[in-house]
Formats: C-alpha cells, structure tokens, sequence
C-alpha cells in the first residue's frame, strides 16, 4: 500500500476515485465546496470515512433524534463514548451496546473480540471502570459447517477478549434464523461503574494543551473498517485480512488501568477511544465538541509498521489506543504514568482555536480541514419511507392457531429450539465469576451484578425478538424494549436506562427504511412508557447478502436497579408447596413465534400485540410483589411460550417439578407469545397479600416430585420428567455443534 | 496474618485481595511483579487472570518476572505460597510444583462451579476440612489439564501430594487432579479459585476453610497472637 504513488486532487476527482472510498459525487462535490478547493488524497480518506454511516449517522441520524433521551438519572445521553446514568450514593453507571457485524461476517475470532475490546475502551474513556459485559449475537441456523464455525469462533473471540480482561460477562442473548445465514451480528455490551466527581468527557478543551496518543502502536490494520462496515456483502467481495483488526486484551487491560488511574488527575482535560475512523474520528470529534481545533504532527504518532503514509495512519483502525487531551506542561507526568504499565505515551499535537484539523507529516501539512464539517455538520439524509408489500398481506391474516397432535414432542422440540436451547455451552465459555459480583449468573431472565460496598444491585440484560419486528416493526420494537424490561423486574429491578444497537439491512430501500423508522417508533414509545430512556447506541445498516436483508435486529440493552439485595429474585422454582400464578391475558398468537417457525418452516401473520399500559401495570405490580418479600421466583414468558416457561422454572431447581392446570385452546394455552406474561411462584403463607398486590391468577404449585404436568381444561397435556427435558434442553447446542 | 497477592501484568488479583481483606479480615497487600522482596509477608499468594495475556505458554512468562526469585525464597524458607488458576500454572512453569498444564479438553474455557475432593486434608492448607470432604468451588480457566510423567504420578501418590481432586473430570486432568502440594507441605497449587467461594451470595463459602486453615496454622507456629 506505501509503495503505491497516492493519486492527485485532479486525479481523485476526473477518476472518481472517492467512490471506492465510499463517497457519493454528491457528497464530494460538498467537500470541495467546504474547503473551496480539491481534497487531496489524505483529506478525501478523512471526509470519507467521517461521512460513512458508521461515524456520522448520516441515514439514521433523523430517527436517532425521536428517541427519548432524557430523564432524572441520565447524567450523559447519547453523543459521548457511552451514556451515564446516575444510581444514588454519588456513584453513576455508564453503559453503551455496539455492533461488530462485519469483521465478524469476515473473522469472527477477532471481530468479536474486537468488539468487546471497542465497547470496553467506549465505558472506560468515560472514567468507568468496566464490571460486566454482556452481548447480543444472531447466527444462521447451525446445520451448515460455515454456521457452526463462526458461532464457535464469534464465541471464543468474546471469551477470549473479556476474560484476559478479567471482566465477567453476565448475560445476552441469542437467535437463530437463517436470515443471518450471511450476515451474522455480533453486538456487545458493557457496563462501568463510576464516581461522580470521576466522570470524563471526549472533548478537545484549551488552547495550547497537548494532544497525547497512548496504547498499542499504529499498524496497518482495519484500514477504512467503519467504510467497509457502511457497504453490503456480495458473494464475489471476499475480503482481505488487512480490512480486520486484531485485538490485544492483555494491551487493553494495561491500557483499562492506566487510564482508570489517569482519570483521578487533573492533568487531563479529555479523553476518547480511537475506535471506528481511529486517529481521524478521535480528534475531529474532540476538536468538534468543544470549539476547538487540532494539530498533529504525524512523524510522532507510534508506528508498527515503516513507511506508514499519512492516509494511513489516520484511517488505520489498530485496536487498544487512546487519544488524550493533557494540559500543557504535565506531558511527563502522563507519560511516566503509562511507563509504569509498561505502556508508551507520546505527545502528537496541540490543541487550537482555529477549528481546522491539521495534520503534519515529513514537515509538509498534509491535510487542513474544518473539524465541524468532519464531525457535527457531516451531511444528513432524510431517506423515503415506504410500507411494504409483505407487511399489509400479514395484517390482514387472521391468527391461525398451528395444529399440534402431541403436547409432550411438541414441548420437547420446542426446547431444543437453538433460540431456546439452553446457552450453556456458550456460557461457560464466559469467565461469569470474575470480580466475584456476581449475584446471579447468565441463565435467568437478567444477570445481576452487585455494588460492592453498597446494599444494591444492577440487574441486566440485552433483547430483541426479530422475527416480531419483521412482522410488524413498531409492535416489535415495543416488545423488544418491554421484554427487557421485564427481564430486569423479574430479576428485581427497576428499569432505568436503555442503550440500543439498530442492525437493519441497507436504508437506501425505502421498505427498510420504514422498518427503521417503525421499530425506533415503537421502542421509544415503550421506553417513554416504562421510563428507561436511551442513553447510548449505535447503528448498523446495511446488513445484507446479495440484496437480501436480515430481519430488522434493534437489539435492546438494559440495565435495572436493585435497591436491596433482598429483592434479587431468579426464575427456577425454590421450594415444593409454593404456589404457582399466571400473570397476564393467553390470546391465539403465533405469528412469528417459535412453534409456527418450526410447524411451518416460516414466520407469517400478525407479531403479537402489545398494550403498553397493561404492561406497566404488570411489571408495577410485580415490582411491588417482589419488593414487598412476596415473590419466590419470577419468570417472563418469552419465545416458546407458557409451557417452555414453565419448563425453564423447573430446570433451573433441584428435584422441583410443577402440577398447574390451564383453561382455553391448549395449542394456545401452552404454546402461543402473548405478551406481558409472567410466572411466579409465591410461598403459601403469602398468597392472600400476594394477591391483594398482583391480578394474577393461581394456577397450580411446585411439588417435591421432579415432573413437569399441565393439565388443560381437565385433562393432562403435559406429563414429563424434568431430568428429561433437562437433558433435551441442555444437549440441543452441543449435539447440533458436533 | 499479612499476605503478598503477587500482581503480574494481566492478573485477576481483585478476587484474592477482596477474599482476604473483605471476608478472612487477614492483612493483603498488592505487590507488583517487578517487586525486590517479599520480606515482611507471611504467606504468597499468586492469584488468576492470564499474565502477560498467556499468549505463550500459561505463565510461562510471568516465571521469569523479577518477584518469582523472592517468591522461591519465600518457598525454601517454608513460608505458605499458595498458586490459584494462573497462579497454579506460574506455580508449575517455576518448577515449584512438578507437571505441566495442557489446555482443556474441550479446547474451550470453562467457567463454572465443580466439585471438589478433599483427598488429603493433613496439609496447612486443608487441615479445617474433613478427608473425603465434597465442597463446591468453581473453575475459569482453559488450560487445566494437569499432566505428568508416570514416575512423578507415582512420588505425588507416594507423598500424599495430590491434595484436590474433581469429582467430574471437567478438564482431562490426569486422574482427575485439581491441585498439588510440594513435598515440603508449604506450595499448593490449584484451578479451582477458592477465592470465588468465600460468600454466601456469591457461589458459596466452601473455599474459606482453605483461608483459614493457613491462618490457623500460622497462629499456631507463630508467637504473634493477632486475634
């Protein structure tokens, strides 16, 4: 690539060669506007790839702007590396969910743990330290070698990047449709913990500080990642290495403490990750925010590789850097503070006022652009909307119930579902335990994290049922956002924030684009609805393979409150003689479910319905219940339904079982996802207060016998011995796997 | 009892050092791998966590660190050393502990709790749990496949060496071993983090006993009272 002869500004225009770089005509007609003379080489690769979705939001930024952000705990919406949400004592929480889709597609070893490395950095650069992760992963389905190889290797990769890191990962979720077949996600999450006095922003402030690069050298690595990460798959596009980073976590961990040790000095004034756009995003979007400018002088940025052209270093996405804004005079104490890590620390630049990126390489300036126009002012697009075809032919379909001869195979394939499957073989992968906060582990509705020192907990967890969203966008983006929801009040939380990751296939077609617009819809209504504003997120478009789309994937990430750590509650049944309650309306819904995608080999019809009150009734009631000592399990009802609940509540104990009885169409009554449903289990001496606090209804108890049995309308549809299902349940991944 | 919990670049020492202060109530300090001496410790704890990313062997680099010559030292001078997960791994590539790991089985990490057999409990480290005892203490790690020669097999046997064994082999380790002690009776390794099961919210308190039992053997041969 050095060797190459960059080409000149007349050449870049005649040939077009911005188009490889991601640039429309249109786009670069602007720049030479902006600047009022050609772009060079270097200054054409910095508007690109600031321009490029994945910095600049540039087709989602209109429908990132409805989403409500606000609210009594968020001390930082969305804009900075990730959003802070205020948890009483003067400590605050700071969380954020981001995609590796694509070097994922490509790598998935090293693009998922470069993923958990990039959301990492994002949580630490706020002055956090990091105390859980989670994820959100979605794969083809596992019956093609390609599949199985990258579920395995997307896995390692995220074990292996969190656990050197000695961060547990406490939950996720997963799904398994083939419409990911090409084009598998990769989200992850991370939550950091925070005084307030320690909080730190991304911003370039005072004239004549220093710019200051630390962490892991610049190689030529990830070279145009977040363009890259802005286009479609095709078949013929396979892609070279150079185009995925690698990550270090033993790197990143030095980098974790040094940082988390410099955040405590009032030598710094601003910190950001180098992540997607690496050097060039860092430092515009610092320079940007503050009203400042930026000069760099390339010949000191710390360089893998010789001969590294300015183009180069500035687009490179090398993995495990930091860029810092230090006051003047205290460079020493910064870098000898980086030195005790093991660490390099050098001063790249200075801080300006007259708002230009400035860049110096062999003493020639190399580029000299208006930090507002990389950053904030990059060009907005208001795409066309347009209901598609498919989506008028399932609302007007009736809700058919699917025809099931025999309730125990149904229930039992139902359970070895991938999507239902037990995740142990991926949870064990997970160092879970580390920090030894870990209250609950992933398994339950959400993972609970405790505050050490401190009489409380978190309680998180990340959702998202695409098949619904496919159906119907907005009711699927409710869903979404109240599922989460209802993970965390199950465990015993209060929601109290939302992040997102918005996986949609590409905006220039107006179908999709209105499934963006729908869903984001939908999930703002219901996080106005249950309070939990979106603090943070991130988009990814254009998630498709040879023009076909994944199903809209808004992944939902939340995190819960827990004011005692009495209130934690789990979902497995606690003792025989607890009584069993339903809460929540059984309708005839299939559409989108599991037992209509495994009866018919396709999703089709209405998703189910949600009503936003009755859901913040519910999850109020049961809140209540739990904080009153009421409650001795708490489950949702998800994908698979009543019965699979169920199940899970019996798996989780020892030797438990339960004998319910059920009314209604048994198809339905055990299998359908109706929506704002739960399981609860409640000790008998609390019954009659219980029920004073929720509208539910009893409907049979845990016995000392481990045999799950439903009986509908009088008769028995459900007789099975829990060791069976268990054995069903925890062996479908594996033996899919060998 | 006041304890060193070595830190190499890349450790969990969080886990150790919270096991010790918040729930044994013993004095710990963190001290770094670059440290001259350990003089003034009364017992050596080399935590988890993957030192220098383990990217070669497990612990093959965090051996050669300049705190591992005061750490033999401290080994020959009978002091308690105690090596959990990567500690256990450093343990072995330092030639404190005789073996060799291989990774897992599975080739994968595993993380999660295991039961444990208490198959010699006349050790400083195991004395307040009952022979044969089955306690509960959860594993993280992907390369704890114990493995040695037939001969040494043999000594450890001999010795009464092998001081933990697994009740379902997780790993592959030969004969089921999860942790080993020196001849000397004062270096135990193990994967199984003890450190991860002194609460009752968090995975137990099966691992206290072992805590404990290297403080109660230091109250016992030291006239310090410090109750």
């Amino acid at each position: 690539m050095s060797q190459m002869r960059e080409p000149s500004p007349e050449q870049i225009k005649a040939e077009k060669i911005y188009r490889e770089m991601g640039m429309t005509d249109g786009e670069y007609t602007m720049v030479e506007n902006i600047l009022g003379r050609l772009p060079n080489y270097t200054e054409t690769g910095l508007f690109s790839v600031m321009w490029s979705e994945h910095c600049s939001y540039k087709n989602s930024k209109p429908i990132l702007k409805k989403f409500p952000t606000e609210g009594e705990r968020v001390l930082q919406g969305p804009g900075e590396g990730a959003g802070v949400v205020d948890i009483g004592d003067g400590q605050a929480i700071v969380f954020k969910l981001e995609s590796h889709n694509h070097p994922s597609a490509v790598e998935p070893y090293e693009g998922a743990a470069t993923g958990v490395g990039g959301i990492l950095r994002d949580v630490f650069s706020m002055g956090a330290r990091p105390i859980a992760n989670l994820n959100s992963l979605r794969f083809g389905e596992l019956d093609s070698e390609r599949t199985k190889y990258l579920f395995k290797e997307a896995v390692a990769g995220i074990s292996g990047y969190g656990n050197r890191m000695g961060i547990p990962t406490v939950g996720g979720e997963i799904q398994f449709d083939p419409c990911y077949e090409g084009n598998p996600l990769v989200n992850a999450m991370s939550v950091g913990l925070l005084n307030h006095e320690d909080l730190k922003k991304g911003q370039a402030h005072g004239v004549g500080n220093s710019v200051m690069y630390v962490g892991s050298k610049t190689g030529r690595d990830g070279i145009h990642g977040a363009t890259f990460a802005s286009e479609e798959f095709s078949e013929d596009a396979e892609v070279e290495s150079p185009d995925v980073q690698r990550g270090d976590p033993f790197v990143e961990k030095l980098l974790l403490e040094a940082c988390l040790e410099l955040v405590k000095s009032d030598a710094l004034v601003g910190i950001q990750d180098m992540g997607a756009a690496g050097l060039t995003s860092s430092s515009a979007e610092m320079a940007s925010k503050a009203g400042t400018g930026i000069e760099m002088n390339l010949d000191l940025v710390p360089q893998r590789e010789e001969g590294m052209t300015a183009y180069e270093m500035m687009l490179s996405e090398s993995q495990e850097r930091m860029l810092l804004i230090v006051k003047e005079g205290r460079e020493q104490e910064v870098i000898d503070l980086f030195k005790k890590y093991g660490l390099e620390a050098a001063t790249v630049g200075k801080v300006t006022d007259d708002k230009m990126l400035r860049l110096i390489h062999k003493g020639e300036v190399v580029a000299e652009v208006p930090v507002d126009a990389l950053a904030e002012d990059a060009p907005v697009y208001h795409k066309p909307s347009k209901e598609p075809e498919y989506y008028r032919e399932f609302q007007a379909m009736e809700n058919v119930i699917p025809e099931v001869d025999d309730y125990n195979e149904t229930l039992v394939a139902l359970l070895k579902q991938p999507t239902i499957a037990s995740k142990k073989w991926v949870y064990e992968q997970y160092d879970y335990m580390a920090r030894t906060d870990t209250v609950v582990p992933p398994g339950s509705d959400a993972g609970v994290v405790r505050i050490r020192g401190k009489n409380k907990a978190l309680a998180m967890t990340t959702d998202c049922n695409s098949r619904y969203i496919y159906l119907d966008p907005k009711t699927g983006g409710r869903i979404a956002v109240a599922e989460a929801a209802r993970n965390i009040v199950a465990s015993g939380g209060e929601p109290i924030a939302t992040t997102d990751c918005l996986n949609f296939g590409s905006p220039e077609k107006p179908e999709i684009f209105w499934q963006l617009e729908q869903s984001a819809e939908g999930m703002s209504e219901a996080c106005r609805a249950l309070n939990a504003p979106i603090i943070s997120g991130n988009v990814s478009l254009y998630n498709e393979t040879d023009g076909t789309a994944i199903y809209p994937t808004p992944a939902v990430g939340m995190v819960g409150l827990i004011t005692d750590l009495k209130h934690i509650t789990t979902q497995e049944f606690k003792a025989a003689g607890d009584l069993i309650y339903l809460v929540g309306e059984t309708k005839d819904e299939f559409g989108g479910s599991e037992l209509q995608k495994m009866k018919y080999g396709k999703i089709f019809g209405k998703a189910p319905e949600l009503d936003l009150d009755t859901e913040v009734k519910v999850q109020k009631q049961i809140l209540s219940a739990i904080r009153a000592g009421l409650v001795a399990s708490a489950h949702d009802i998800s994908e698979g339904g009543f019965a699979v609940a169920l199940a899970e509540s019996c798996m989780g104990a020892k030797g438990l079982g339960a004998e319910v009885e059920v009314t209604g169409n048994p198809v339905s009554a055990l299998f359908s996802e109706s929506q704002s449903r739960f399981i609860l289990s409640v000790k008998k001496e609390n019954q009659a207060e219980f029920e004073k606090m929720v509208d539910a209804k009893l409907i049979g108890q845990v016995t000392g016998n481990p045999v799950l049995q439903i009986s509908c309308n009088g008769e028995t549809v459900i007789n099975q011995q829990v060791d069976e299902l268990r054995k069903e349940w925890e062996g479908a991944i594996p033996c899919l796997l060998t | 009892m006041k304890f060193a919990v070595i830190v190499f670049p890349g450790s969990d020492d969080v886990d150790m050092y919270r096991a010790i202060k918040d729930e044994l109530g013993e004095e710990a300090e963190l001290v770094r791998h670059d440290a001259e001496s350990l003089e003034g410790y009364d017992g050596i704890l080399l935590p988890g966590g993957f030192s220098y990313g383990d990217y070669l062997r497990a612990g093959a680099l965090a051996r050669l660190s300049n705190v591992m010559k005061e750490v033999v030292k401290a080994a020959e001078a009978g002091k308690p050393v105690l090596g959990v997960g990567n500690g256990f791994q450093i343990l072995l590539e330092a030639g404190l502990l005789p073996g060799a790991m291989k990774k897992n089985e599975s080739l994968t990490f595993i993380c999660r709790p295991e039961a444990i057999k208490v198959q010699n409990n006349q050790t400083i480290f195991t004395s307040l749990y009952e022979e044969g005892e089955v306690i509960t203490v959860p594993i993280a790690h992907e390369s704890g496949n114990y493995y040695c020669d037939e001969e040494t097999l043999k000594r450890l046997k001999e010795n009464n060496q092998i001081v933990f064994t697994y009740e379902n082999n997780p790993n592959g380790s030969l004969e089921g071993i999860a942790g080993i002690i020196n001849e000397a009776g004062n270096v135990l390794g193990m994967m199984p983090h003890p450190e991860r099961a002194v609460d009752e919210l968090i995975g137990g308190t099966d691992g206290l006993k072992l805590f404990r039992s290297i403080v109660k053997h230091w109250r016992e041969t030291t006239n310090v009272t410090n109750a």
